[in-house]
């Protein structure tokens, strides 16, 4: 301690030999007056900060091993079926046959695989039309109370339970489709006519943003060249917001292609090869949640629906794989 | 000496906010008029009348005439449109648009109508050597506006302007978000093409007020203080607030 107060006192003598500035005098410093102590130990305050940082860092480090365990576990099992059941991966990807209860010549996914992606893009196709003429009437034609209900409105959208879109499918759009085009009612289109209205806030909410993005002196600029407002929405907004339009067409194509409960009630959950849109069909997700209750674990047929999961998991990764590289890319 | 527009009594409200007080001023063809005054005088907002370009805020009122070549451009038969292709405007931040320097500059050509590509090229290529950035670009006509410097963006989007073929360019402090390089690159583009256009500019920067402007206009409060041709202005104003606003007494 003695030592300490010694090389403080040497440290404002020194400082007072060399001021250049006479007459500022260092007159209140004194090193009795210092608490040595207070001063070289953390503050209270930089304890905080390690405590904060720490329990940051301990959430991370959970949430990841959460992440790996979930990632791990769906790839362990996935993969069981081609490891341990050694079913061809190709014959998964590519025959029709579904049938894992009889053997490994029967784990054919592709049926499902094409349904999920035929009622993903199918209800992304229509969406995204509305969900940009209902952005632009958000951020380009409308302004105040109209536009606030219009958002209170998608907010809703967002809000309703998948069930319920899929109880309304099933009571409303089913018997409806049925009438109009015969057979059941359940397929795709039905299917799809659900997702349309399930992905259209995402898309049209991901739209507003990306027309608000855009600087309004863009928008003048074009007017002071003598474009009308058609002229300029075409002309620059909807080109300068592409990319990001293509980014809330990608998030809401993953939203599509992961529902599973809505969709499940209305496609029919007959695993066949889709010919037309209105003859029943199944996705993966519909396989997926009405199939689990009916296996036993470590069979073939649990470790194939492992198989779609991780299949849902993989497309997931792309999707958000493409919008990382559509955000570079602009 | 002929006027190409001019304004008389203009007087606009926001409300129950008077911000111009009746604006009587003349501007005259191939001549650069510097618009000046303090901050929140009301010389932006009187610039943006003269492309009608405040049309767009709720609430707002302007009586008053402003006449472009003898028409009220207020008038109820005036066509926006039409009107915008007479006066050209450039803003404060270059805003050029996310595409490239070519259709940046033909932007105005394609949106009038005009289909025929040789005109449009011959147009794009003489506008852009007109804002003197035409060795910057000629080699990367299809390169992204927004790749070029600050000060370079801004004289695309005075070609872009001046593509359109206006009889009058109003420039809102086209240079106060540039650096003095390029800031003095665009005085010079400006002086350069004086012989052709009319301008009318507001400027916070009252050296390069003096450096480019033929006449001189000084607002305070939303009233027209004094104008005048810009050595008279400089050298003995009238007022003697004008004088201690110019001497940088105040503002």
């Amino acid at each position: 301690m003695a030592k300490k107060e010694q090389d403080l006192q040497q440290v404002v003598e020194n400082a007072i030999a060399e001021q250049k500035v006479p007459h500022v005098k260092f007159k209140g410093i004194d090193p009795k007056n210092i608490d040595v102590d207070r001063l070289t130990k953390p503050s209270k305050e930089t304890r905080q900060e390690w405590w904060g940082r720490g329990l940051t860092f301990l959430a991370i480090i959970l949430i990841g091993m959460l992440i790996v365990a979930i990632i791990g576990f769906v790839g362990m099992h996935g993969l069981a079926t081609f490891i341990d059941n050694k079913v061809n991966i190709f014959h998964f990807l590519f025959s029709t046959d579904w049938n894992p209860g009889a053997g490994k010549n029967h784990v054919g996914a592709a049926a499902m695989i094409v349904t999920s992606f035929a009622v993903t893009l199918l209800a992304a196709l229509i969406a995204t039309p509305f969900s940009i003429a209902v952005a632009l009437f958000m951020t380009e034609y409308e302004s105040g109370k109209r536009v606030q209900l219009l958002q209170s409105v998608m907010e809703l959208l967002v809000g309703i339970p998948s069930v319920v879109y899929g109880f309304i499918g099933l009571m409303v759009v089913v018997p409806a489709v049925r009438t109009i085009f015969g057979g059941t009612g359940f397929g795709i289109l039905t299917a799809t006519l659900i997702l349309f209205v399930m992905v259209l806030p995402t898309i049209t909410s991901l739209t507003v943003d990306a027309f608000k993005a855009i600087p309004k002196d863009l928008r003048k600029s074009s007017s002071a060249l003598g474009a009308t407002k058609w002229q300029t929405i075409y002309h620059v907004v909807l080109r300068a917001a592409c990319s990001r339009i293509m980014t809330a067409i990608i998030f809401g194509m993953a939203r599509a292609f992961g529902e599973a409960l809505a969709v499940q009630m209305a496609i029919g959950n007959a695993v066949l090869m889709p010919y037309n849109l209105v003859s029943p069909a199944a996705t993966l997700t519909s396989q997926l949640t009405s199939q689990m209750g009916n296996t036993v674990m470590g069979t073939l047929p649990n470790n194939a629906l492992w198989s779609l999961a991780l299949l849902l998991l993989i497309m997931s990764l792309v999707f958000n794989f493409l919008v990382h590289l559509i955000g570079k890319k602009s | 000496m002929t006027n190409v527009m001019e304004a008389k009594n203009v007087k606009l409200k926001y409300g129950n906010f008077e911000a111009l007080h009746g604006i009587s001023l003349a501007f005259p063809a191939q001549k650069l008029t510097a618009l000046i005054g303090p901050s929140g005088c009301g010389k932006s907002t009187f610039l943006r009348c003269l492309n009608r370009m405040n049309d767009d805020i709720d609430d707002i009122k302007i009586t008053g005439e402003i006449l472009l070549e003898g028409k009220d451009i207020y008038h109820s038969h005036i066509d926006l449109v039409a009107l915008r292709k007479k006066v050209g405007m450039v803003f404060q931040q270059p805003t050029p648009f996310p595409f490239s320097v070519f259709d940046n500059v033909a932007y105005g050509l394609r949106i009038a109508g005009v289909k025929d590509k040789e005109l449009i090229e011959q147009r794009v290529e003489e506008s852009l050597k007109q804002a003197a950035i035409w060795n910057e670009t000629k080699d990367n006509l299809q390169r992204n506006a927004l790749a070029f410097s600050g000060g370079q963006q801004q004289r695309i989007c005075i070609a872009r302007a001046l593509a359109i073929r206006p009889e009058v360019v109003l420039l809102d402090e086209p240079t106060s978000a540039l650096d003095p390089i390029s800031s003095s690159e665009i005085e010079e583009t400006l002086m350069a093409l004086k012989q052709k256009y009319t301008f009318i500019m507001v400027t916070h920067n009252l050296q390069q007020a003096s450096r480019v402007s033929d006449q001189v206009a000084f607002l305070m409060n939303g009233e027209l203080i004094e104008s005048g041709s810009t050595q008279e202005m400089f050298l003995s104003p009238k007022k003697e607030i004008t004088n201690n606003y110019l001497n940088g007494r105040f503002g």
